[in-house]
């Protein structure tokens, strides 16, 4: 099905966007389906040669999985180490049914938990498989030495997350992702050590090769001397993560990119769903113009921590001089049975009504409280301390403020992309042979994706599924270990690369790139953010393309491309940010009605929750790349057999 | 508050480099460090000059890409903290404030104050992991670990492969970044296998690299982000000795 697109590049009205999932008993299909998969032995495997951008969790362990197979792998970070990716900084735990606590979970619970959290807008098929493979991800980390959090009898400790009623987060302080990209890292040296792995420190990965409609090869270009560089080989597989720093200012690392994802979109990869982006409830609000990224406060606070603010509008009392019966605790009054561990979505956007009724709090008035007394009235400050020693530090550096004795200040920011590029059930992208894997696919969270599942997904993806589907396919095609480097695709590729730097270098305007960065930020907050609607969206259509031309026509890039120049990195970044903005304006437009984190205005019900509208947008949004114009739609129905619709409720 | 800044500015590692002058007024007090840089580096581009080149990414203290001397200590004057997550009100209104590349010869400087730290890549890869394949693991409960045990080799864990450490150490040795993932892996079964034959492959890939000796000045967890303890270096040499008698028996 997927080939028909490239081969009929020009008739797409014909094309039809198929999951590829197999038929079958939804709680054996994944074992059934591998049992079908073709199988290469070591011997064979060690004739292929699998490129891998982005050494992330999903990178990292897939290149190792893939390694130990035999394959021979070509590993690209824009890093300077694997260690470095930004799946380092996720915090608070990883999900998985092991039912340790035995509170009544399982895999099938997992499973509804996750596509209820996404709002009904993911992959029965694939969301099972995740669930399913949570299990397997523990025993692997633990086994690797991950150092999670254990109980005095010795056996694994488990937390609660939001949107969740069981305690299945297993978590290592508040430095789960640390640990667990640690262990991926550590899989991925010791293929290093082995020489199955080739890694290539400091190379941004800036197009895509394809060779008669197959993935076949990637330009790189050399942060250290400003080098462009083509790779062939067999296979490609794109790691590379999320594409939340659209906002300018979000959680993610500063380099965090859509560079590879867009560049593969432009070959003819479709983008799925790219309006659907979480925005995190407790993160440290902004407190000046010249803040250069926010700082998450993990999920796991909404444990112990309670959310409030003061009954009375602009009220501007210090915390403590607010008496108990002059708070409003409004998650548990709204939510009585998740309280504050309502998901993601729910809590930030009743964060933001909250504010926007002038109840907002500090002295922006944009940020609500996240109180610990009661926590450490009857628990003890050590057992708060213990569990969320490292948060409460970094909060205190931060602000300056002790969080100990008051309450944090806490608002939402731009955090996790739930879109991403549209792959099968193979994890395959509409490119054959580009494969796509973790935050930088689209595949598991639909429309909100719950705490503690990207770490899940990322290392599913990468240990236990796209190693198993990528043997699949390339058992399916002849190896060739040829440098194919000089072919005609590959020398176009770099000398349009090549061109593009030029023509960035020779503007010589008057403009920073961050500042260019930072009104594309504002718009895309201000119209595709918490809320939504025609108009503003209209609006983000209508000025982006301004920006645009304005980066176009006014950035200023000093030094020379033929060296180490990180303004040249973040112009090249920039760019297909203001590309991938429009798309997300597109996308959410597209989309009338409101679910998970896309909150259309026009669409809620009378308590202000979001309405979704199962008959005519029960789809995956899946964009096609138009040099000129629009963008077209091609839609992927979805099919729930083994959940009932239901509308979201957490009261 | 107005500060005036001292920088090594050095093209690439084939050029000399030097120390430049910068002046910044009107600094935000709460701002952070690497802020107060990009407000530099914005001015230097909006002057059509080159800016000031230093790594960093999750600006969260966490990814371990940020790091450079400031005033001669590795990550600045606040303790257990990154660059990244150092503000400005931990200096003074019109302080000098001096910033080098983390030096050592294992480092070697990229640009400015950026420099290679490939070789704690290399330090790992020699066999700072447990040989498990993936899929072959066992039931994750299968084996209590005592908590304490699982604590310590956490907080051993927590390195942030910063080099901060070597920076600090007036033997640029790696020590303390080499002992906490030999403790790490040491405390958990999982990792006692491998032991000796790890020990033994990291502290030669560690001589290998270039990095001095240590002599125990404890200079590098004072000053380590993360507060990594001088203990692991004691756990270290344990094992290291441990495995230097076990294969000098095994020979007889």
């Amino acid at each position: 099905m997927v080939w028909f697109y490239h081969k009929a590049y020009i008739n797409m009205n014909d094309f039809k966007l198929n999951s590829n999932a197999p038929n079958g008993e939804l709680h054996t299909k994944w074992e059934d389906y591998k049992k079908t998969l073709n199988k290469l032995t070591p011997e064979e495997a060690n004739k292929y040669k699998v490129i891998i951008i982005g050494t992330g969790l999903a990178g990292a362990s897939a290149a190792a999985t893939l390694a130990e197979k035999g394959f021979n792998i070509h590993a690209f970070s824009y890093h300077e180490s694997p260690r470095r990716a930004h799946s380092i900084a996720a915090q608070g735990g990883i999900n998985a049914a092991k039912n340790y606590k035995q509170d009544g979970d399982s895999v099938m619970r997992l499973f509804y938990d996750t596509i209820k959290g996404g709002d009904f807008r993911s992959r029965e098929d694939n969301v099972y498989r995740l669930a399913e493979l949570s299990v397997n991800i523990i025993d692997q980390c633990v086994a690797q030495g991950v150092p999670f959090a254990r109980e005095y009898g010795g056996l694994l400790d488990n937390r609660s997350f939001g949107g969740v009623q069981v305690s299945r987060t297993f978590y290592a302080r508040g430095q789960t992702g640390q640990q667990l990209l640690l262990g991926a890292y550590s899989a991925l040296s010791r293929q290093t050590n082995s020489g199955k792995v080739s890694f290539y420190p400091r190379h941004d990965m800036l197009d895509i090769v394809t060779v008669d409609g197959k993935a076949k090869g990637i330009v790189t270009r050399n942060l250290l001397n400003g080098k462009i560089e083509s790779h062939s080989a067999d296979v490609v597989i794109l790691a590379t993560g999320g594409y939340s720093n659209v906002y300018y200012l979000s959680t993610n690392a500063m380099a965090s990119n859509v560079t590879a994802n867009w560049r593969a979109h432009r070959k003819g990869a479709l983008f799925a769903n790219p309006s659907f982006t979480q925005i995190h409830p407790t993160c440290i609000p902004v407190k000046n113009d010249f803040q250069s990224k926010l700082t998450l406060m993990s999920e796991s606070l909404r444990n112990d921590g309670r959310v409030w603010v003061p009954k009375k509008k602009n009220d501007t009392r210090k915390a403590v001089d607010i008496p108990e019966e002059e708070r409003d605790y409004y998650l548990e009054r709204i939510y009585p049975a998740f309280g504050n561990l309502v998901p993601r979505d729910v809590a930030s956007r009743r964060a933001k009504e909250v504010c926007d009724n002038g109840q907002g709090v500090g002295n922006t008035g944009v940020a609500v409280y996240l109180d610990f007394k009661k926590a450490i009235k009857e628990k003890g400050e050590q057992f708060i301390k213990e569990k969320y020693g490292n948060l409460f530090d970094m909060y205190q550096n931060i602000t300056d403020e002790n969080p100990y004795k008051t309450p944090m200040k806490i608002y939402p920011a731009v955090h996790y992309t739930m879109g991403g590029l549209w792959v099968d059930y193979n994890l395959m992208t509409t490119i054959p042979g580009l494969f796509s894997i973790g935050e930088s696919n689209f595949s598991d969270h639909g429309a909100n994706r719950l705490g503690a599942s990207a770490l899940m997904q990322g290392l599913a993806d990468g240990y236990f599924v796209a190693p198993h589907t990528i043997m699949d396919y390339l058992a399916t095609e002849n190896p060739d270990f040829s440098n194919k480097t000089d072919q005609k695709e590959f020398v176009d590729a770099v000398e349009e690369t090549e061109k593009d730097i030029e023509k960035i270098m020779s503007i010589k305007g008057d403009l920073v790139v961050d500042e260019v960065h930072r009104e594309l930020g504002k718009v895309v907050w201000d119209k595709v953010g918490m809320a939504r609607d025609k108009k503003g969206l209209n609006h983000a259509i209508d000025s982006i393309p301004k920006i645009k031309e304005k980066f176009w026509k006014n950035v200023s890039i000093p030094g020379s491309d033929k060296d180490m120049n990180q303004e040249l990195e973040k112009a090249l970044r920039l760019k297909d940010f203001i590309e991938l903005a429009e798309l997300m304006a597109y996308d959410a437009l597209d989309r009338n009605e409101s679910c998970g984190a896309h909150f259309r205005e026009e669409y809620q019900t009378a308590e202000n929750e979001a309405e979704r509208n199962d008959k005519d947008f029960k789809y995956v949004a899946a964009w096609g790349y138009n040099k000129n114009g629009k963008p077209s739609l091609f839609k992927e129905e979805l099919k729930y057999k083994n959940v009932k619709l239901k509308t979201r409720s957490y009261k | 508050m107005n500060i005036n800044l001292k920088i090594w500015r050095q093209p690439s590692d084939k050029k000399d480099g030097k120390l430049h002058d910068y002046r910044l007024e009107n600094v935000d007090p709460n701002i952070s460090f690497l802020e107060m840089l990009d407000i530099l580096n914005n001015k230097l581009v909006k002057e059509k000059k080159d800016p000031v080149a230093f790594d960093h990414d999750c600006r969260e203290g966490i990814c371990g890409s940020c790091g450079f001397m400031i005033n001669g200590r590795p990550h600045g004057p606040q303790k257990a903290t990154t660059v990244c997550q150092l503000h400005m009100r931990s200096f003074n209104d019109e302080d000098d404030i001096l910033l080098e590349p983390f030096r050592a010869k294992s480092f070697g400087v990229i640009k400015d104050l950026s420099v290679d730290r490939k070789s704690f890549d290399r330090i790992i890869s020699a066999s700072g992991f447990v040989s498990v394949d993936t899929g072959k693991a066992e039931e994750a409960n299968y084996i209590p670990i005592q908590k304490s045990n699982a604590d310590e080799a956490f907080l051993s864990a927590a390195c942030i492969g910063c080099g901060a450490c070597v920076a600090a150490c007036k033997n640029s040795s790696a020590m303390l970044f080499t002992s906490a993932k030999v403790s790490h892996l040491a405390l958990l079964p999982q990792g006692e296998v491998e032991q000796a034959d790890r020990v033994n492959k990291m502290v030669a890939t560690m001589d290998a690299e270039g990095f001095g000796a240590c002599t125990n000045t404890g200079a590098c967890s004072a000053e380590c982000p993360k507060e990594i303890s001088q203990t692991n270096i004691a756990r270290l040499n344990r094992e290291f000795v441990k495995a230097q008698l076990g294969s000098f028996i095994k020979k007889k």
